[in-house]
């Protein structure tokens, strides 16, 4: 069975040795993912972020600096994250020349585990790629219908 | 929504022979199997299993029509998926975005001390 995946990508100004501190020391990833998190880069190390005052486990699967950078997440307290109980998070920095990076990022699992509330907060979205499209389809023609 | 009906809904439309049968649907609307086995890469057989699975998760409905069972979609409960995916991919595009401003200012200024 095809996972459903989400995928989404930006290109940054700066050179991947920058983009890849910002992605995977904690301190920076406390800037621009949870409010608190404690976390070793290296494979196997098992974490904790915190989003106020809910939070949970996080253990880190692939670390290839400057370029691969993967962690499970969601799994329930207690037990291992496996394919089945917990998202996997990939994050793939490819250099476009000496300043400039390509920082793409991949959630997979989420047709296998049950669906976190915390992660339905509601936000517009206009550049689905890949299952965005069939998104897209079905939200324009469900759209027409309602308004039909 | 409970986590077991959730389970389902997202195994429903994480295979990809399942989401033709089901595009075919929201395309199409108020079809027969046989119909839907006309237009795809799989068996009759096939498609009356992925219905049974949509119609589980409640991602479609039958209804009979003379002799025929004719199938169509719970416009409801997909719009629940579609915006479910829409949020998660969004909350990526907000993360992505800030280590966008956060790498391009830290390189800014190892620039500038130069």
């Amino acid at each position: 069975m095809a996972d459903l995946v989400i995928e989404r990508e930006v290109l940054i100004e700066a050179p991947v040795q920058v983009v890849w501190r910002t992605v995977t020391e904690p301190d920076q990833m406390s800037l621009w993912f949870a409010d608190r998190v404690e976390l070793a880069i290296e494979p196997g190390a098992h974490g904790y972020m915190g989003f106020g005052d809910q939070g949970g486990p996080v253990v880190v699967e692939t670390v290839e600096p400057p370029t691969r950078f993967s962690f499970r997440w969601n799994h329930p307290r207690g037990e291992e994250p496996v394919t089945g109980n917990s998202m996997l998070v990939e994050f793939t920095l490819t250099p476009e020349g000496d300043d400039r990076t390509r920082l793409r990022v991949t959630e997979s699992g989420h047709e296998l585990r049950e669906w976190p509330d915390a992660e339905k907060q509601r936000y517009a979205d206009e550049h689905q790629q890949g299952w965005g499209e069939f998104l897209d389809r079905l939200a324009s023609v469900l759209g027409a219908r309602r308004s039909g | 929504m409970t986590a077991q009906t959730d389970d389902e809904l997202w195994s429903a439309i994480g295979d990809p022979s399942r989401r033709r049968v089901l595009d075919l649907l929201v395309s199409n609307g108020g079809v027969s199997a046989s119909w839907l086995a006309g237009r795809v890469p799989f068996s009759r057989q096939m498609v009356s299993k992925h219905l049974v699975v949509l119609e589980q998760a409640g991602l479609i409905r039958r209804r009979k029509q003379g002799r025929e069972v004719l199938y169509e979609v719970e416009a409801g409960r997909l719009d629940q998926a579609t915006r479910a995916m829409a949020d998660l991919a969004a909350q990526w595009d907000g993360r992505l975005a800030a280590i966008k401003r956060l790498a391009e200012a830290a390189h800014d200024e190892a620039k500038n001390k130069h």
